[in-house]
């Protein structure tokens, strides 16, 4: 018995060892804080843009806080990971770090001190950046007004919080890699390509993830839950009623509405648009490139839709159980809903977001119908200016449940979502607490 | 600390986050038109506009309001002579009043996103906000004289 113990406990050890050998990386020596004027302004404004366009300062700044002075906590299946501190400061941020240590940092989650990064931290897509917007992207963080912040940490459990146990995960999932221009595509559709993937990493929300947290290569764009919201598929299996065509694209991420399909009304969207991809830093041309590019993931173009007679539809729907006939599920959704939805010709106008072109009911699952619902959405929040009021405290599980019903029902042509209740309930009790 | 302009002022209050518009704007700022009928968002007499658009403001918390402009009745035009509340008297709507502030700034959103309502429209944005006293047949009346009038004479904001 005590022989096998030894045999247990010495394979433990010395595979423990030989993780640790295999994973070990070098510190990269420390640097005097560089003068800020040593950078071009030229490079810093580039890095500007591409901060934004990686919307860095989302992860990266706390409710409230200095912004990229760390410690906003993100939500992963395994533990609260802190957005660590990007401002110079020379103890708590990155002041010390050197460009080699930054790049390293960037393309193989490895901390300057040697440590390797967990991948809340999208290192395996910034791995594609090329050289240049790495630079710029340092020149950018290392002028920025140093911040003193010390993070929390993780609260992953053991042994995840070993951070050498980080290299079994990137031999899994990681290759170390640039961007490859794809020849068959024009330039602007690999700039959308390389925007996406390299830099805002759409992937990160809208690719599924195994249960080691890495990104499923067969379901890239797939669509997946984030924080209890859908980030919807982003491929041909999106079920918005209208496709999404590069220009509902462009206009959804540049203002953060489509008037024919919905706002971006989820907690995880909005920063990507208010944040990330907002005027004046970010050119349209950009947000084109990846409007176009998204438009050929979803095979936009082979879904030739007839735009008008699905809005004629949605109208005729808009004023639907309005007649005489007793359906209290109807005059529950009149009560509370139909003031600011309903629609008429020549609508459905932006102002009065169309529930009959919007994917909340067309999804799977109801929970991008339930969340805003429950919360509401402020005036920073899904379509420039619109408020909605959060139902939380004036419906019960129960009628949120009926509300969603009813609207599946008379909106959609689709089975009806199982048991709802239960996952508004569920949902509520997710509800953030302030 | 929350920051907002309430018809046409800047104003920041110090009420906790999720504290109800409606409370900030009749406790702590002292606008008492804007009515508390039911509480939940199912009366409409606490109807305000923000950003333009009618809102219940009794289940809309002060904090989603930040960076707003935000309007009571007594904003709605500065020398109280909207189109809707000069047909509003002329036509004597109010029985009680209780709930006609939340009415016409309802009607008010209304009318600029339909400038010539037809029966239905009228009946379906205006169902949330109730009125125990039934004067919704004058209602619909109004709107539609100011409706007539602000088209007559082009958008008035």
């Amino acid at each position: 018995m005590w022989r096998m113990t030894i045999l247990i406990a010495g394979t433990v050890v010395l595979g423990t060892l030989a993780v640790a050998l295999l994973s070990w990386r070098r510190a990269i020596a420390p640097i005097q804080r560089p003068n800020p004027s040593s950078f071009p302004a030229a490079l810093v404004a580039k890095g500007e843009v591409l901060a934004a366009e990686g919307h860095c300062v989302s992860c990266h700044t706390k409710p409230d806080g200095p912004p990229y002075a760390g410690g906003y906590g993100v939500n992963t299946p395994f533990g609260v990971i802190y957005g660590s501190n990007l401002t110079p400061d020379p103890k708590t941020g990155i002041g010390r770090w050197s460009l080699p240590a930054f790049t390293r940092a960037m393309r193989e989650g490895v901390s300057r001190n040697g440590g390797h990064l967990f991948p809340a931290f999208p290192y395996y897509a910034y791995t594609e950046l090329s050289d240049g917007d790495v630079q710029a992207l340092y020149a950018y963080l290392m002028t920025r007004l140093p911040v003193s912040a010390t993070v929390p940490p993780s609260t992953l459990p053991f042994p995840l919080s070993v951070r050498f146990f980080q290299e079994g995960w990137k031999l899994l999932f990681f290759r170390n890699r640039r961007y490859q221009t794809n020849p068959s595509k024009s330039a602007e559709w690999n700039r959308g390509a390389y925007l996406s993937e390299a830099l805002s990493d759409c992937g990160g929300c809208h690719t599924p993830r195994n249960l080691l947290g890495g990104e499923e290569m067969g379901h890239v764009y797939a669509g997946t839950v984030v924080d209890g919201w859908i980030a919807p598929a982003l491929t041909d299996a999106n079920p918005s009623p209208l496709p999404w065509t590069e220009d509902a694209l462009f206009r959804y991420l540049r203002t953060g509405v489509s008037p024919l399909h919905g706002a971006a009304t989820a907690a995880t969207m909005t920063p990507v648009i208010r944040d990330g991809l907002a005027l004046p830093v970010v050119s349209d041309s950009d947000v084109r490139a990846i409007a176009l590019y998204f438009s050929d993931v979803d095979r936009a173009r082979d879904r030739p839709t007839d735009i008008g007679a699905m809005m004629r539809r949605a109208i005729d729907t808009s004023l639907a159980g309005r007649e005489e006939t007793y359906d209290p599920d109807a005059d529950l959704y009149n009560s509370a809903c139909l003031s600011c939805h309903a629609n008429a010709i020549p609508g459905p106008l932006p102002a009065r977001p169309e529930l009959a072109l919007n994917s909340a009911l067309t999804l799977a699952e109801p929970a991008n119908f339930i969340e805003p619902v429950l919360r509401g959405i402020g005036s920073r929040d899904g379509a420039p200016g619109l408020v909605m009021p959060a139902y939380a405290t004036s419906l019960s599980d129960a009628e949120v449940a009926r509300l969603a019903a009813y609207l599946r029902r008379t909106r959609t042509t689709l089975p009806p979502w199982r048991d709802l209740e239960k996952k508004v309930s569920a949902a509520r009790r997710d509800l953030p607490h302030d | 600390m929350t920051t907002f302009t309430l018809n046409g002022r800047t104003v920041s209050v110090h009420s906790p986050p999720n504290a109800p518009l409606l409370w900030v704007i009749r406790d702590e700022l002292g606008f008492t038109g804007t009515k508390f009928g039911c509480g939940i968002g199912f009366c409409g007499a606490c109807t305000v506009h923000v950003n333009g658009r009618a809102t219940r403001s009794c289940i809309t918390s002060v904090v989603s309001v930040a960076g707003a402009e935000v309007k009571t009745i007594e904003g709605l035009d500065p020398e109280g002579k909207h189109p809707l509340q000069i047909a509003w008297v002329e036509l004597q709507v109010p029985q009680c009043g209780y709930c006609q502030p939340g009415q016409i700034m309802q009607a008010a959103t209304l009318l600029k996103d339909y400038p010539d309502p037809d029966d239905a429209m009228i009946n379906a944005v205006m169902a949330g906000n109730l009125c125990r006293c039934m004067t919704y047949l004058r209602i619909r009346k109004a709107i539609k004289l100011a409706a007539a009038r602000m088209q007559e004479r082009g958008a008035h904001g």
